[in-house]
């Protein structure tokens, strides 16, 4: 049976489908960040995917300007949130409320 | 006929990993899965042809962020079990509906773009690292710069939100204030 695009496309959607789940039901911001990670991943399959299927060296790039992105946020992420935890000694989601109108 | 037997089964190795790192409540097992994950994604590149694109995957995220997030844990407890959102019906339905219409529109995404023509279409004889380089250092020149100061700019800014007292600048402070700084330490040290 071929391969085609659909099947990679089904794929990244179902990875994103997954990320997006744990996007919306974790608590803790660390997992919060993992969970990000797969929505980046998954997007990065289908970009692949399609620069093969049309010929074209556009997708590939888009996908590495995307790990490059993704590579920055966490070094960030990551420094805000020891930051955030030295003051406060937690990363729960519910306790960064302090900003709600 | 290989590429469907390794399509499959990287496609189930991926999604159960991604399906614990998303559903498991120790962040030690979340973690592996997701490292676990990344390197099988890397696999579907290596099918797809993009070999390049495979290994900035296994070395960027196995290799950088994984690392990363695993010197982040050591700063967080992370023994403890982590608590979860109580189930709410409404993001359920909310979640099941997104995932419909994004099911729908990507299936349906390269039937509206039949007509698409390759903007830089695959150099004939030159290998998948090569055509990168080609292209990159041409046509994605500016964006590769900013993404290249980008990178040093969130270097920086993890070195500062993560060190000690970075907040202070040793060069601007003179003599006395520095001993003074010191003593408060020592202090502190004895103290505790």
């Amino acid at each position: 049976m071929e391969i085609g695009l659909n099947h990679y496309l089904v794929l990244s959607t179902i990875l994103f489908a997954i990320g997006l789940v744990g996007v919306m039901r974790r608590k803790n911001l660390l997992m919060l960040f993992f969970a990000t990670e797969i929505l980046l991943n998954s997007v990065n399959i289908s970009f692949a995917a399609i620069s093969h299927y049309y010929g074209d060296l556009t997708g590939q790039m888009f996908a590495f300007f995307v790990i490059a992105i993704a590579a920055s946020e966490v070094a960030v992420g990551l420094g805000l949130l020891i930051v955030w935890h030295k003051k406060h000694n937690n990363i729960d989601l519910d306790s960064m409320s302090t900003m709600r109108g | 006929m290989f590429e469907a037997i390794a399509f499959y089964l990287f496609a189930f190795l991926t999604i159960s990993m991604f399906y614990i790192a998303v559903t498991t409540s120790q962040a030690l097992y979340a973690l592996s899965a997701l490292a676990a994950g990344m390197i099988f994604i890397s696999a579907f590149f290596f099918i797809l042809g993009a070999d390049f694109l495979g290994a900035v995957q296994i070395v960027v995220y196995s290799g950088a962020v994984m690392a990363l997030y695993a010197f982040g844990m050591m700063f967080f407890d992370t023994t403890r079990e982590i608590k979860e959102k109580q189930g709410n019906k409404a993001i359920v339905l909310g979640l099941s509906i997104i995932s419909a219409i994004l099911v729908v529109a990507i299936v349906a995404a390269p039937i509206v773009g039949n007509n698409i023509e390759a903007l830089y279409p695959m150099v004939e004889g030159a290998g998948n690292t090569q055509e990168v380089g080609m292209v990159l250092f041409t046509k994605y020149l500016v964006p590769f710069e900013v993404a290249a100061v980008m990178l040093l700019v969130a270097m920086i800014a993890g070195i500062v939100l993560a060190g000690k007292k970075m907040d202070l600048s040793l060069t601007l402070m003179s003599e006395a204030e520095i001993m003074m700084m010191k003593e408060e330490d020592k202090n502190k040290k004895a103290l505790s």
